[in-house]
């Protein structure tokens, strides 16, 4: 048995009282690409973050090929080769694409100034991969459209040699060609061996590109199920339902035993 | 296509010599916008004054009067980038002042032993001053970044604070005569003379056709288009140009020849039959410019000043980027405290005495400055020469009803209008280049 690229193990996160994770684990191995379903406040995206760095668990542990780590904070989570695509995309949309992409990272001169001409040449070279008609290299990120703005998010997370990669609904701001062009992303840097968590609200997509997927509902982790096995209706119902196909009654989940009662 | 773009495709350098000419256009307009508004404001005051307000003697005047705000207007441009706001920058100053004049004229040479005259005590004193502007400065960005005390709030009580606390320091007394080195910050009172002021003004023409230059090859040696050598060229021409021509003026305004007469006898001689010398530029002034270099340089070029306008643009973004966006507020503030020391320095050598009011109302000044140069308050758009342009419109606009006889409170109302009107045509310049996008 291959050691899973990341472990999370009993995470637990709560707000003020609100449980918004709750003893959820879940996992990922090399070249895989897992997707985290669920509803809105399901605590996909809280889960997530904790692997991000953006928050910290109460509890639970996280482990990277094996080994424990320590994620403080997002420098921490790079460190790791952690690269997380946000939601909100996470620009800084007064500065450009380049000084986007190298934000934290920035390229500097032997005299510990910022690079700027070289970040743009690397930043012209990976978008001339990712996105061939991107040309807005002056304009603050402010003026790009929304697949553009993506496209530097995607740039940002591709760039720095991730093993690991987050991405939170990289497509529900997209129109059907960038959402294909996403997509075969995915698949390429899944080939390369790097391991995503797929955050989603697409049941198509998540049936299309993931190779397991882990529903949450309320907080809590429904169960984790290879997409070989199941149906559209499958992940329906664990999503609506918080039942796991195949269990019965009230609905055992795999990991948790009490995970799915609602 | 002979100007170096060979190794990139034709098409892309074509692609990036437009966008850096729209640029080019767009950071001129609002640019042209304020240096426009300056050349109205003073041909205007210089008409109703009957040409007054256009001579050397007056724009001396002028750039020295500008000097403390704009110091301090620089450093509120990343404050307010960073969607903060510092009200204490007045009472910051009066502290930092009291403390440099309590060193030189108590502490140093009394406590401490060293008598008046010991060629240190205005450095050391200076240095010391420095310090308290920077921790004070540090303390309230630690306030309002790690303890997430609003900085309205936290620069309101530092207003009154930081006011008293000088006002105690020195049991509410005016401090002086201040050390004579300590004085050549003020201004009138240390100038570089014809020479080196001429020295000086050709080394910051050749430094900023230079930086030009170097910029262009560098574009040109990572494959991307650049402007056509025209307009290179003629922005040289423009820059260098201007700087020789306000050193110019400088220069034309001579010493009167009482105090030249004075000046002489202060050293054991007579004023020679016929004896001439210009002011040249003032030290004060100098020192603003090596400022206002540096900031550009800190808000362009390093790492800092990256983070600083991220996190205005998006504080979100900025944190999960790594960037440590708490200890980040700390360095601004204490970076403006700093600077308040610095212009600290030069107020009180301009007055040459420490006064119990200095600084009073500078925090409107400074903030005016910083706005009607175009700083938003919106949070990550600002920049350095626009504040000092700022301060500069500000000061003109003082002096000019000053001169032409308006009375002090038409003064004010005058100044508090403007304010609000340069902050109303920016939205709508704003709003037009949103659109535009």
């Amino acid at each position: 048995m291959k050691t899973p690229l990341v472990e999370m193990r009993d995470i637990s996160v709560s707000f003020g009282g609100v449980k918004a994770v709750d003893h959820v684990s879940v996992d990922l191995y090399p070249g895989e690409v897992v997707g985290l379903l669920g509803h809105n406040g399901a605590g996909k995206s809280t889960l997530i973050k904790v692997l991000s760095g953006a928050y910290q668990a109460d509890a639970g542990e996280i482990f990277i090929n094996g080994e424990k780590a320590r994620i403080n904070n997002p420098r921490d989570a790079r460190a790791c080769n952690i690269e997380t695509i946000y939601q909100t995309l996470a620009l800084a949309d007064n500065l450009d694409a380049a000084s986007n992409l190298f934000l934290g990272r920035e390229i500097t001169t032997p005299l510990g100034l910022t690079d700027d001409r070289a970040m743009e040449a690397e930043a012209r070279r990976i978008m001339a991969r990712l996105n061939p008609n991107f040309r807005k290299f002056a304009a603050p990120v402010s003026a790009l459209s929304g697949g553009q703005r993506q496209s530097v998010a995607i740039a940002r997370a591709v760039y720095f040699n991730a093993r690991i990669l987050i991405m939170d609904e990289p497509t529900a701001a997209l129109g059907p060609q960038e959402t294909k062009m996403v997509a075969e992303l995915i698949m390429q840097l899944k080939s390369e061996g790097i391991g995503i968590f797929l955050i989603s609200h697409d049941i198509h997509e998540v049936m299309a590109l993931c190779d397991r997927a882990s529903v949450m509902k309320n907080g809590r982790l429904v169960g984790t199920v290879r997409i070989e096995d199941v149906s559209d209706d499958d992940l329906l119902s664990m999503i609506i339902l918080g039942k796991q196909p195949g269990k019965g009654g009230e609905g055992e989940a795999v990991e948790m035993p009490d995970a799915a009662r609602i | 296509m002979s100007d170096g773009t060979a190794t990139a495709p034709p098409e892309r350098a074509e692609m990036g010599r437009r966008a850096g000419f729209l640029q080019l256009l767009e950071v001129d307009m609002r640019l042209l916008g304020m240096i426009g508004a300056f050349a109205v404001l003073a041909i205007g005051f210089d008409l109703i004054t009957g040409g007054r307000f256009l001579t050397p003697r007056n724009i001396f005047n002028l750039t020295i009067q500008t000097v403390s705000v704009a110091i301090m207007a620089t450093g509120m441009v990343f404050v307010i980038v960073t969607r903060n706001i510092d009200l204490s920058v007045g009472s910051l100053l009066a502290t930092s002042s009291a403390v440099m004049a309590v060193m030189q004229t108590d502490i140093l040479p009394n406590a401490l032993g060293l008598g008046l005259e010991h060629p240190l005590i205005p450095w050391l004193a200076i240095a010391a001053g420095l310090m308290t502007g920077a921790l004070i400065g540090a303390f309230q960005g630690w306030l309002v970044g790690y303890l997430t005390i609003p900085a309205f709030i936290v620069t309101l009580g530092g207003l009154l604070v930081w006011r008293n606390v000088a006002w105690y320091l020195t049991s509410g007394q005016t401090i002086g005569p201040l050390h004579r080195t300590f004085l050549i910050f003020g201004g009138t009172n240390g100038t570089l003379g014809a020479a080196a002021s001429w020295a000086i003004g050709i080394l910051l023409a050749a430094g900023a056709i230079f930086g030009l230059w170097i910029a262009r090859r560098a574009r040109r040696a990572h494959g991307f288009g650049v402007k056509p050598l025209w307009a290179e060229v003629f922005t040289g021409l423009l820059l260098s140009g201007a700087i020789i021509g306000f050193i110019a003026t400088l220069n034309a305004y001579e010493i009167p020849a009482r105090r030249l007469k004075r000046l002489f006898e202060a050293e054991g001689k007579t004023l020679p039959e016929g004896y001439t010398a210009a002011y040249g530029l003032p030290v004060s002034v100098l020192l603003l410019i090596v400022i206002a270099i540096a900031m550009t340089l800190i808000a362009r070029r390093t790492r800092f000043g990256r983070y600083v306008y991220a996190m205005g643009g998006n504080p979100e973004a900025a944190a999960l980027s790594g960037i440590n966006t708490r200890l980040l507020t700390v360095k601004v503030f204490a970076l403006m405290g700093f600077l308040c020391a610095l212009s600290a320095v030069v107020a009180s050598a301009r007055l040459t005495y420490h006064s119990n009011d200095i600084g009073t109302l500078d925090e409107l000044r400074v903030i005016a400055a910083a706005v009607i140069g175009g700083t938003a308050l919106s949070g990550g758009f600002g920049t350095i020469h626009g504040a000092i342009l700022g301060a500069l419109i500000m000061q003109s606009l003082q002096s000019g009803m000053a001169m032409v006889g308006v009375d002090a409170p038409l003064q004010n109302i005058v100044v508090g209008s403007v304010l609000v009107l340069a902050v109303w045509i920016d939205i709508l310049y704003r709003r037009k280049l949103g659109e535009r996008k």
